[in-house]
């Protein structure tokens, strides 16, 4: 790497520091100085929408930034092998529905592609991550592998609908390890089984600060009254999210509390269920004007970043969720969080201190009521959650130990791995 | 008593990071509980007294290692969690020793137990445990008065590594801070006395960094 590389990667190190304190920079480039030069390869099956490719497209640049040559695949198929993999994304979700033959031929076919289209780059990889099923089937096509591949699953499957993980779990036992977000979601495999809470990135457009200007313009845009207050989702419109549940939460609180609902989302590439849940959504609306349901952009990070901003209290009611990036996001912004009581979202939503866990919409009801007439304890709540997040849940954090596994691997999975 | 062997070194200041990995044993009831117990690898019985250390957590931690809590939370058994949350690592010269204790309890309280205690499917005890990889920061210390000043700068890495790991790592099973003033003879002894009344055990690592300053800075300060 020549010099004036290394000096902007310095920069954009140092442009953390301000948030998370030097020392943790610093923590960083030393535990990454073993891998320095070490090839890296993240494949996926989207480059925009989701948590997966919001994740990404802030640990490449910092894993480049300290020196590991880190890039980022992303495979494409036809509309059945989309249909196969969100078939798949919500039977490792619990949801049980048989895949047909011809889905799962779909699958096949479109990774033995993928698998020539990249084979120079991921057969001389050091280590290959590979997120959730969708390229799953990829490693089989490279015998002659001389790196590590891991399999990364950003989903909750703590009880996945079993002749789907039949189907799936030969693909994944090859692999060296693989990652859970939660001990809860890990299932039996033969390899090392690491544990990885999610992040966000401080810095990112949808996470840093916003001018107050920038804010209040949310109201007029999408035609909110800034005098009423505002509960916001922001997720995929997907069922495991629970819209409709939202919807009739609102319902029932504003009956009796004056109060403003939007749900905000996008469609990601991947996900081709998501115009018809859209659909169903927006009759469920229908002659309510005070819920609004906007269909944003992929890139709209700086207005879900003011709206999150401008909302009194973050609502995340999943009925399955395998971590709540928005969850964390809306923590991030000093939001108390209403959450729905799973997965992920446990990790981060405690109980009158940084929100409240819920599990029907009538929970969700009553812990909007409950807030929204006590100002103070949502500021209190607000601020323990930004703290919170800031201790547990920043991008840099997710990178450590990201590092710790690399580095671990290489170290040939021992309990003590001394370098340097 | 005077030392007449003076070990003097340098302090060399060490990182660590750790990450959790799953064991995929868990458990739902108290009696699997106590044959996971007898079964699961040792490193892991160890992770359940430190790991929540490394893991996000707001409330403040009522009971001290993850076996008592989940015996509270998950079991509802408030004597096992009790009785659990006085085990102590240190009092026992192997992981070997502290997994038997730690089944000997759970037995006395089968024992005790008209029904076998259960926890709800999604409140099941998970047994982890973790890897750890230790670098060398390059900073030395001659001097214990230097090494002062630099102590509320030092990473969470860096204070796990010196202060927990080295309890398992030891022979003496103490930190390394007082093992090193020891090299000293008795001229540190208050400061070495100080740290190892420290209980660490409801403690986040900043917290024990900040405590840890607190008692090198409180020393020096009644010596000047």
């Amino acid at each position: 790497m020549d010099t004036a590389s290394e000096n902007k990667n310095q920069d954009f190190l140092a442009r953390y520091a301000p948030v998370t304190g030097t020392s943790v920079i610093q923590h960083l480039e030393q535990l990454a100085a073993p891998l320095k030069g070490a090839r890296v390869v993240h494949v996926n099956s989207t480059r925009e929408g989701g948590g997966v490719a919001e994740i990404l497209q802030k640990l490449i640049p910092l894993k480049k930034a300290l020196g590991i040559e880190t890039s980022w695949e992303v495979i494409n198929g036809s509309p059945d092998f989309y249909e196969c993999t969100k078939s798949f994304h919500n039977a490792l979700q619990g949801m049980g529905r048989k895949v047909s033959d011809d889905l799962l031929k779909a699958y096949e076919q479109t990774n033995a592609d993928c698998a020539e289209r990249l084979r120079g780059v991921l057969e001389e990889a050091d280590f290959v991550f590979i997120h959730d099923p969708q390229p799953a089937a990829l490693l089989s096509h490279f015998p002659n592998r001389r790196g590590k591949w891991i399999w990364r699953c950003h989903i909750d499957a703590s009880h996945p609908f079993r002749s789907v993980w039949k189907y799936l779990r030969p693909w994944l036992a090859s692999y060296d390890a693989s990652i859970f977000s939660l001990p809860e979601f890990a299932q039996p495999l033969p390899h090392a089984q690491y544990i990885v809470a999610p992040s966000i990135d401080p810095l990112s457009e949808k996470n840093r600060h916003l001018p107050t200007a920038e804010i209040e313009a949310v109201y007029a845009k999408f035609g909110l009254d800034p005098a009423r207050p505002l509960v916001l989702q922001v997720s995929r419109y997907d069922r495991f999210k629970d819209p409709l549940g939202v919807i009739q939460a609102y319902l029932l609180a504003a009956k009796l509390t004056p109060l403003q609902l939007v749900l905000a989302g996008g469609g990601a590439s991947d996900d081709p269920e998501g115009q018809e849940v859209l659909q169903e959504v927006q009759r469920a609306a229908e002659g309510h004007p005070d819920i609004h349901v906007l269909m944003l952009p992929s890139d709209a990070h700086r207005t879900i970043n003011a709206l999150q901003r401008a909302s009194d209290i973050v609502i995340q009611k999943s009925i399955r969720e395998g971590f709540g990036l928005t969850v964390t996001e809306g923590m991030w912004k000093g939001k108390p969080v209403i959450g729905g009581d799973t997965g992920g979202i446990r990790l981060q939503v405690f109980n009158h201190y940084t929100g409240f866990l819920v599990r029907t919409p009538e929970g969700a009801a009553l812990r909007m009521r409950y807030l929204l007439h006590r100002a103070r304890l949502r500021r209190e709540m607000g601020e323990r959650a930004r703290q919170f997040v800031m201790d547990n849940f920043l991008i840099t954090r997710h990178l450590r130990e990201y590092l710790t596994l690399l580095v671990g691997l290489q170290g040939g999975c021992e309990e003590r791995v001394v370098v340097g | 008593m005077a030392s007449t062997t003076p070990d003097i070194y340098p302090f060399e200041v060490k990182d660590c990071a750790l990450i959790t990995l799953s064991t995929g044993t868990k458990v739902q009831n108290l009696k699997e509980f106590r044959d996971a117990l007898e079964k699961v690898p040792l490193p892991s019985i160890d992770h359940h007294f430190w790991g929540r250390l490394l893991r996000p957590q707001f409330d403040e931690p009522e009971y001290n290692n993850d076996f008592a809590s989940w015996a509270y939370h998950g079991l509802h058994d408030k004597p096992l969690a009790e009785r659990l949350s006085m085990t102590l690592p240190t009092d026992f010269d192997s992981l070997e020793a502290l997994r038997l204790e730690l089944v000997d309890t759970v037995e006395q309280r089968l024992d005790e137990s008209e029904m076998i205690p259960w926890a709800k499917a999604d409140q099941q005890f998970h047994f982890l445990h973790s890897q750890i990889v230790v670098f060398d920061t390059g900073l030395r210390f001659d001097d214990p008065k230097d090494l002062t000043a630099y102590l509320p700068s030092l990473s969470t890495g860096c204070i796990f590594y010196h202060f927990i790991d080295a309890r398992r790592r030891t022979e003496q099973r103490c930190d390394d801070f007082s093992a090193w003033l020891s090299g000293f003879g008795d001229r540190y002894q208050s400061l070495r006395e100080r740290l190892c009344g420290f209980d660490p055990y409801f403690s986040s690592l900043d917290e024990i960094r900040t405590q840890i300053a607190n008692l090198f800075q409180a020393f020096f300060e009644e010596q000047s």
